[in-house]
């Protein structure tokens, strides 16, 4: 037969045991409210980059996109910078800005044709294929269409390499 | 009167009872001045929180505002700059400190039995201090901030399995923006500071129920079964109070590292904010602060295959490490002289991360994007063939990765004697194909740019040598 609790270890065991009831009942709210960046995805969007016949065939320039869902005190963060090429009469590619290395900032060079990372020394030929260094893969793209005469790209995550 | 409210004091709060007892417990007599650096670092601390608390009076954590009101704090608030100043070599100040401190614990075996707490608490304060300085570092809010936001989420995104979802938690949504310098604001003010409270109390607490560890004896290895014995012998007859007969070393010492702080925030000031954090401008070289510079180096140098591996298994490796020491060490020889492969762990470790540091402020590896016009001594008088060839060098980017007498990149070799080792066909090739990290340029270049570009590299020769071809 088992011994019976005692006042005082019944006392114990309610204090922590409510205490500890109070403490998951509020880490809920908390937890959900720091983990709702994962709770609520940010909606894929077309997003207008600019009118088709403001791309030279051939060209790569650099553009700004609108982040689909920025919060009113995002600032200069509220947009974000992609380059387009465009490759044919209806065709483009358009890569984010990001090194596929660790996310720097790949700058174009025109007349080299290549993209140059100042991070760590990616390069990237125009078509966003990898000319040297450490990058493990081609230059993110993104989703592209044409409509109504605007080019238009998918939003997309923050890529990861 | 003085001497009544004194009275009255000391008996409502028992300070002669209860606390005058612990600042005043016996210590070895034999501490000495390698003992200081843990205090200096809780003063370094000590002074980070004040100097925080009075710029976050000021500072506003959004991204609209975040840059603006630190360009004032430093521009146009009354010492705002001196503050600012305090708060950036306070920051190197206290990572210097806890890592030396850790260094000297560990060289003088100060983390064996008892103290495997002690070095736990104060393990966890070195990731704690590391982390405090990386999210300090972002609150600057300037392209240097953003694009190392970027790059911790690209390295969290690394995480087998869980990657993506690091990334989120990282950037507090899909991408960096608004919620992710509030999230580093909430981190670097509340979060890590209130843990590192907890730890510094439980670490202190351990200091006063562990003792201080004496200087350690060739000879005289820690033995489980006997060292508390052994300790409290050894304080029996050789201690002194902490206060004043030791303190006065951690008084002295914390000071001049105060006086340097302050000296160096006068004189030198908080570090230019550059411009400010703009995704849409890509014309950034971001470069993380001196105490991460030789982990972004050695991201550079890493054979890309490891790199994956790297960036998980590292700081994986040596948080394992330095928290499983205290088991896999626990007892044994403590002093230097009997542990040579301690000594030399840690200078290595010194030695590698130093090197590492100088390399990542020279960074060879990446392209010079201004490397501008190649010198007059270099283009002057050449054939115009060869000066077509050093326009071509200029245009196609080379000038942007090789040096030539001085002047341009460093991530390929220097091409100022190129002529001299190379033969044209073999220049021709190495253009055309390109290499590990230089681009194949034969889709690239002109039949003619390719002559002009290779007779130019051809000429560059040491004065009076020649080459046959």
């Amino acid at each position: 037969m088992a011994e019976p609790i005692g006042r005082r270890r019944f006392l114990e065991c309610l204090s922590l045991g409510l205490s500890g009831l109070a403490a998951a009942v509020v880490s809920v709210p908390i937890l959900s409210y720091l983990l709702s960046p994962l709770l609520r995805p940010a909606p894929r969007l077309w997003l207008d980059v600019g009118a088709v016949d403001t791309f030279a065939i051939g060209q790569t320039v650099l553009r700004t996109i609108p982040e689909v869902s920025p919060l009113p005190w995002a600032g200069q963060t509220a947009e974000t910078a992609i380059w387009v090429r465009r490759t044919g009469a209806q065709e483009f590619t358009v890569f984010a800005v990001n090194c596929t290395h660790l996310g720097c900032p790949v700058n174009w060079r025109p007349e080299a044709g290549l993209f140059l990372c100042p991070c760590h020394g990616g390069v990237y030929y125009a078509d966003g294929r990898v000319a040297g260094g450490p990058p493990p893969r081609p230059l993110f793209r993104y989703e592209t269409r044409v409509e109504g005469g605007q080019l238009q790209v998918r939003s997309q995550p923050l890529p990861i390499g | 009167m003085l001497r009544r409210v004194a009275a009255w004091l000391d008996d409502r709060l028992g300070f002669s009872s209860s606390i005058l007892p612990l600042i005043r417990h016996p210590v070895p007599r034999d501490v000495n001045w390698w003992y200081v650096f843990g205090s200096a670092t809780l003063v370094a601390f000590a002074v980070q929180v004040l100097t925080g608390v009075a710029l976050a009076f000021t500072y506003v954590p959004a991204p609209n505002s975040a840059y603006e009101s630190l360009r004032w704090i430093t521009q146009d608030a009354v010492l705002g700059s001196v503050v600012r100043g305090i708060h950036y070599f306070g920051a190197s100040a206290m990572v210097i400190l806890i890592v030396v401190h850790a260094a000297r614990v560990f060289l003088m075996g100060a983390f064996k039995y008892p103290r495997e707490l002690s070095w736990l608490t104060g393990t966890l304060l070195l990731f704690l201090t590391l982390g405090m300085a990386f999210t300090g570092q972002l609150l600057r809010w300037n392209q240097d901030a953003y694009w190392a936001m970027v790059v911790a989420a690209e390295m969290a995104g690394r995480v087998p399995f869980v990657g993506p979802v690091l990334t989120q938690l990282v950037v507090a949504g899909q991408t960096v923006g608004g919620a992710t310098l509030t999230r580093f604001y909430a981190t670097h003010v509340f979060l890590f500071p209130a843990l590192m409270f907890i730890l510094i109390a439980v670490h202190l607490y351990l200091v006063i129920r562990h003792g201080i560890s004496e200087p350690p004896r060739a000879g005289e290895p820690v033995d489980r079964a006997t060292y508390r014995e052994r300790y409290h012998a050894y304080l029996a007859k050789r201690s002194v109070p902490f206060w004043p007969d030791a303190a006065w070393r951690d008084v002295v010492f914390a000071l001049a590292v105060g006086a340097g702080v302050l000296l160096l925030a006068v004189v030198v000031g908080p570090p230019d904010l550059g411009k400010q954090a703009d995704p849409t401008l890509i014309e950034a070289d971001p470069r993380p602060d001196w105490y991460f510079l030789w982990y972004f180096a050695l991201l550079a140098l890493l054979p890309p295959p490891l790199e994956n591996l790297f960036i998980v298994g590292f700081p994986l490796l040596v948080g394992v490490l330095l928290l499983a020491l205290p088991f896999l060490a626990g007892d044994g020889e403590r002093h230097p002289a009997r542990r040579p492969w301690a000594v030399a762990a840690v200078a290595l470790a010194f030695l590698t991360i130093g090197v590492l540091i100088h390399v990542g402020y020279e960074a060879p590896w990446s392209p010079v994007l201004d490397a501008g016009p190649l010198p007059p001594s270099v283009v002057e008088g050449l054939s115009p063939t060869a000066a077509r060839g050093a326009r071509v060098f200029e245009e196609k980017g080379c000038h942007n990765c090789h040096r030539i007498a001085g002047s341009g990149g460093r991530r390929g070799p220097d091409l100022t004697t190129i002529g001299d080792r190379l033969s044209r066909s073999q220049l021709t090739a190495r253009i055309m194909n390109g290499g590990a990290i230089m681009p194949a340029y034969a889709g690239n270049l002109t039949p003619a740019d390719l002559e002009a570009v290779v007779d130019f590299l051809a000429q560059r020769r040491p004065p009076g040598a020649t080459r046959a071809e």
